[in-house]
């Protein structure tokens, strides 16, 4: 059987500025992005006939989802045969695995799929991105939560994180390694937020938020947009960059889909998630030259480290220390634009742009060496993930 | 914990009105499969194990461990208690049955994993709110 994701590659990508606060709306910033993307892969507005987003507009004041499929269809006047969002799906990648089954199903040739916050203009007028609703009964899969005061995602993601340092005994100046080599790989990245040096002091100085979290393993609040194209596959080499393949993802709900049932809170969701990655690919972990992981926190990163097996299980923190396996000219360079810790909340999107600016062997100062080829690109929290292959032909 | 702040609440729907109620008679409720025994939670009358119907609240002994836990340290909203636990507390019945909670009556580090604790309960409006205790020795 020819796995669906194989049919489709990426064919461009975009970014709009990336910033602690932007004079442009949300709109305005996923239009630069889009249009960024749409340019990068060769194609024109016309081309375009599918759009795509997680989780699509949230329609509050969070700026955590700002932009609806409509406003953007409508602003870039798009003529579409197929779009689509989903919140509930296998993380932010959901966006990408509907944009395969489109592209298979025949619906869509080139979908335009993006990601846009505003979070931080909105945490300028309040704590509007609280998990808790003020004023009102909670509802939903959170409210179990409700009455604890778990106003944000770094507190309850903690109750998972303290689990993983229970059973892994990483100490904190292990942990350190992932903010402190996001953050020289940032100082490379003309998009990133926070390009200055990060010493281990300076880490360990940093403020604690929540369990084993400090400020530094916290991901960046910003305004700005990614977007991406996805084609398919004869599609794709007409457009102006080498494609780079979708080998393998990883979309599966093979466990109790719950933020309080989770069955191995250390782990989160994600082993079942990448095992079924491998499954449908003959290439393996020492195969992948570039590792742009999940990081709205540090600890995401940990964990897919292991669960992707590049180290076995709580051996994440002897690879990462010293720093030197995960830096740009380690044995596997991870998180290679900063990541959003140090390059900002692009929620996984950000992951992707700067994956294919390396496979395109365009990413500067911080280029990887050695003509990568092969990404590995993964979203998580709690019960939700994905994962991507991605091959540059 | 001590806090000026009051605790956000949960809507109340058919499922989940005993869990949140049953404190009113110093109960934890848990919907319990009437013919397999299965604790079903988060709660709905269908029991995932032998497919029964009879799935109805039951009173628990209240007892639990730690199964993890974390202590908040930043003041995310005015009127937040300067450090508190949180944990989801593995019930002493069922071990795969997880209520967050934030265990209190005790110093925040002083809990450790697979403290034995025990329910306890704060009325907030219509509901009784559980919260955990450490178990005297």
């Amino acid at each position: 059987m020819r796995y669906g994701e194989k049919n489709c590659a990426i064919t461009g990508v975009g970014i709009s500025e990336v910033s602690r606060g932007s004079d442009k709306s949300s709109l305005e910033l996923t239009v630069d992005a889009a249009l960024d993307a749409i340019a990068d892969a060769g194609l024109k507005r016309s081309d375009i006939d599918g759009i795509a987003t997680w989780p699509g507009g949230d329609g509050n004041a969070s700026g955590f989802a700002p932009v609806w499929i409509a406003q953007l269809q409508d602003a870039l006047r798009l003529k579409l045969g197929w779009y689509s969002n989903g919140g509930e799906s296998p993380g932010q990648y959901g966006a990408v695995f509907n944009a395969i089954g489109a592209i298979n199903a025949g619906l869509a040739r080139h979908v335009l799929i993006y990601r846009s916050m505003y979070e931080a203009s909105a945490r300028k007028l309040a704590f509007a991105n609280s998990l808790v609703k003020a004023g009102e009964r909670q509802r939903g899969g959170f409210a179990w939560y409700a009455p604890y005061h778990v106003h944000a995602a770094a507190l309850q993601q903690s109750l998972y994180f303290n689990a993983y340092v229970h059973k892994s005994g990483i100490k904190p100046e292990q942990q350190a390694m992932i903010a402190i080599n996001q953050r020289r790989n940032a100082g490379l990245n003309p998009h990133a937020i926070y390009r200055d040096p990060m010493t281990l002091d300076d880490y360990m100085a940093s403020p604690r938020i929540a369990g084993p979290l400090r400020i530094y393993d916290c991901d960046v609040p910003i305004d700005g947009s990614a977007a991406i194209i996805v084609s398919a596959i004869d599609a794709a080499r007409d457009c102006r960059n080498s494609p780079i393949r979708i080998e393998a993802v990883g979309s599966s709900m093979q466990y109790r889909n719950s933020w309080t049932q989770l069955a191995e809170v250390d782990t989160q969701a994600q082993p079942k998630v990448a095992e079924m990655m491998w499954s449908r690919t003959d290439l393996k972990p020492a195969d992948v030259d570039i590792a742009e992981l999940y990081d709205g926190f540090s600890f995401h990163t940990l964990n897919w480290l292991e669960n992707f097996g590049f180290c076995e299980r709580y051996g994440a923190k002897d690879f990462i220390e010293g720093g030197k396996r995960i830096a740009l000219e380690g044995e596997l360079p991870v998180n290679t634009g900063g990541g959003a810790l140090s390059g900002g909340r692009l929620h996984a999107y950000g992951a992707v742009w700067e994956g294919c600016t390396q496979l395109w062997g365009r990413a500067g100062e911080r280029q990887v060496r050695g003509n990568p080829q092969v990404c590995a690109t993964s979203t998580a929290g709690g019960p939700l993930a994905g994962a991507m292959l991605l091959v540059r032909e | 914990m001590s806090g000026s702040l009051p605790r956000p609440l949960p809507a109340l729907d058919r499922d989940n009105a005993a869990y949140w109620t049953g404190g009113e008679k110093g109960e934890l409720l848990i919907c319990r499969c009437g013919d397999c025994g299965y604790y079903v939670h988060p709660p709905v009358r269908f029991c995932p194990e032998c497919e029964s119907r009879d799935v109805a609240p039951q009173p628990v002994s209240g007892l639990g461990s730690v199964y993890t836990f974390t202590i908040n340290y930043k003041q995310w909203v005015p009127g937040l208690p300067e450090r508190y636990v949180l944990a989801l507390v593995a019930l002493a019945e069922q071990e795969d049955v997880l209520v967050p909670c934030n265990v209190v009556n005790c110093d925040p580090d002083a809990v450790t994993f697979g403290m034995p604790v025990k329910v306890l309960f704060e009325q907030c409006e219509d509901l009784w709110v559980p919260l955990f205790e450490p178990v005297e020795d």
